[in-house]
């Protein structure tokens, strides 16, 4: 008996309606994000993510009211984010609903954004998200959702982001987003033994056996996809099933 | 049945209301030492910093009234933060005073884990448990939390481990706890808080 791996549905939205594309390019429409939500919930999701991948200012009322519609639906825990770039942004999506806040970009540029979420929501309520992209020897920390690169070491940035209070680590391989070859089984291990807090690996999952390799060889702690959920392509269910059969601890739906 | 949950300002106390709307119960939010007084039954959901919540309950006045009410038998509920509380204190802000409720000092988990303490994990019981009713004992809850009481006398009705053994299920009298939320743990924290509900009449 220990903490169950997590398995985290991701809603990528343009504010309003699910999107998706390939690495981060490519937009299409993939859905409602209330009736995606819903569906999430009644199949065994442990928790939620909805991103405003967009997150333009004029839009995000839109934003918030999805948050709200989406809430409205969960029995699991939903974290939002997108374009958090002040306290009160993150005020914001708690409000609307959400019991965790992600924070990116605006993050490297003032980390302290970190710890004023955190002395206010608590670091369980404050989660980092790395848009990670190899270069050379290292991982380098890509921003504006993933197109930017800032140099930064993926590791380093991970240590100091926990320092300043994040309670988790959101870590997308930039690399893998969206080509459904598998998780970045190395680079989510070197972040997830680098770090105390918990890590929830994202990016190329498709096949059960992806999700089983991210949690013993990534050692991850919590596993996200979209499209295939979205899709149809890996039933939450069905997924859980495999991976509790293969010796990773889930919880089981009833 | 009405419910007071006290709202202290941090938080999501909403998806406490939504939780509740769904077994067909109407709550309101305080944090009005009057309401407190009044209230039937209460419900104190918290989340973030332990400093937090005893500030909000000495500078708005909410600690006497909320002290007297569970003393004087209204059934209280309390979430992660709002278990937390009944203790003397807490190694997260040392100098301030929790109710004072339950013997004990709420500790840091060990830091050999991963923390914060975050996701479905399942119970242990300690004894028979109104709360836990009809809930199978494989039955995984919602957790999120780096501090716990870890306590394992006689009002520990469950634990849960990580890192160490802590109190996940508290019950005396009229007092029910739970460190983790609920609220956020479909099916069975719905059963759990409607067994709450039962309890409170």
């Amino acid at each position: 008996m220990s903490l169950a791996h997590r398995i985290i549905p991701c809603l990528d939205t343009d504010g309003e309606r699910v999107v998706k594309g390939v690495k981060f390019a490519g937009l299409r429409d993939a859905g409602d994000p209330v009736a995606l939500a819903t569906r999430y919930n009644d199949e065994g999701a442990d928790e939620l993510i909805v991103l405003d991948i967009a997150a333009s200012r004029d839009r995000r009322p839109t934003f918030l009211e999805t948050i709200r519609r989406v809430a409205a639906q969960l029995a699991i825990p939903l974290t939002a984010g997108g374009g958090i770039r002040s306290l009160e942004d993150g005020r914001a999506v708690v409000r609307a609903g959400a019991d965790k806040v992600t924070v990116n970009t605006a993050a490297v540029e003032r980390p302290e954004l970190i710890s004023e979420l955190s002395q206010e929501f608590g670091a369980q309520a404050v989660v980092l998200a790395i848009d990670a992209k190899r270069a050379g020897t290292y991982w380098d920390v890509m921003v504006r959702g993933g197109r930017e690169s800032t140099s930064l070491d993926a590791i380093a940035w991970a240590k100091r982001g926990a320092a300043f209070g994040a309670g988790e680590i959101l870590l997308t391989s930039v690399d893998r987003d969206g080509t459904q070859i598998g998780f970045d089984t190395a680079l989510t291990a070197a972040i997830s033994k680098a770090v105390s807090v918990p890590v929830i690996a994202s990016g190329g999952a498709k096949l059960p056996e992806h999700f089983v390799e991210v949690f013993t060889k990534g050692a991850a702690d919590a596993a996200l996809a979209a499209s295939i959920f979205h899709d149809g392509v890996q039933p939450i269910r069905r997924l859980k099933e495999f991976l509790a059969t293969n010796g990773v601890e889930v919880r089981l739906p009833c | 049945m009405k419910l007071t949950i006290v709202d202290y300002g941090a938080g999501n106390v909403t998806s406490v209301e939504r939780a509740l709307q769904r077994l067909g119960v109407e709550s309101r939010r305080t944090a009005s030492p009057q309401c407190i007084s009044e209230a039937g039954v209460l419900l104190l959901p918290g989340v973030g910093h332990y400093a937090a919540l005893v500030r909000a309950l000495d500078e708005q006045k909410m600690r006497a009234p909320l002290i007297d009410a569970i003393n004087r038998g209204v059934p209280f509920l309390g979430i992660c933060l709002g278990l937390q509380i009944l203790y003397q204190s807490s190694e997260e802000a040392p100098q301030l005073r929790g109710l004072n409720l339950l013997p004990g000092k709420v500790q840091a988990l060990p830091p050999q884990v991963k923390l914060p303490h975050m996701g479905w994990n399942q119970l242990v019981t300690k004894r028979e448990s109104r709360l836990l009713a009809g809930i199978g004992a494989g039955a995984y809850f919602y957790f999120a939390h780096s501090y716990a009481a870890l306590d394992s006398n006689g009002s520990v009705a469950a634990t849960c481990s990580h890192g160490t053994e802590f109190a996940a299920v508290v019950e005396k009298q009229n007092i029910c706890a739970v460190q983790f939320h609920p609220e956020k743990s479909g099916d069975a924290g719905a059963h759990l808080l409607q067994n709450f509900l039962r309890i409170a009449g």
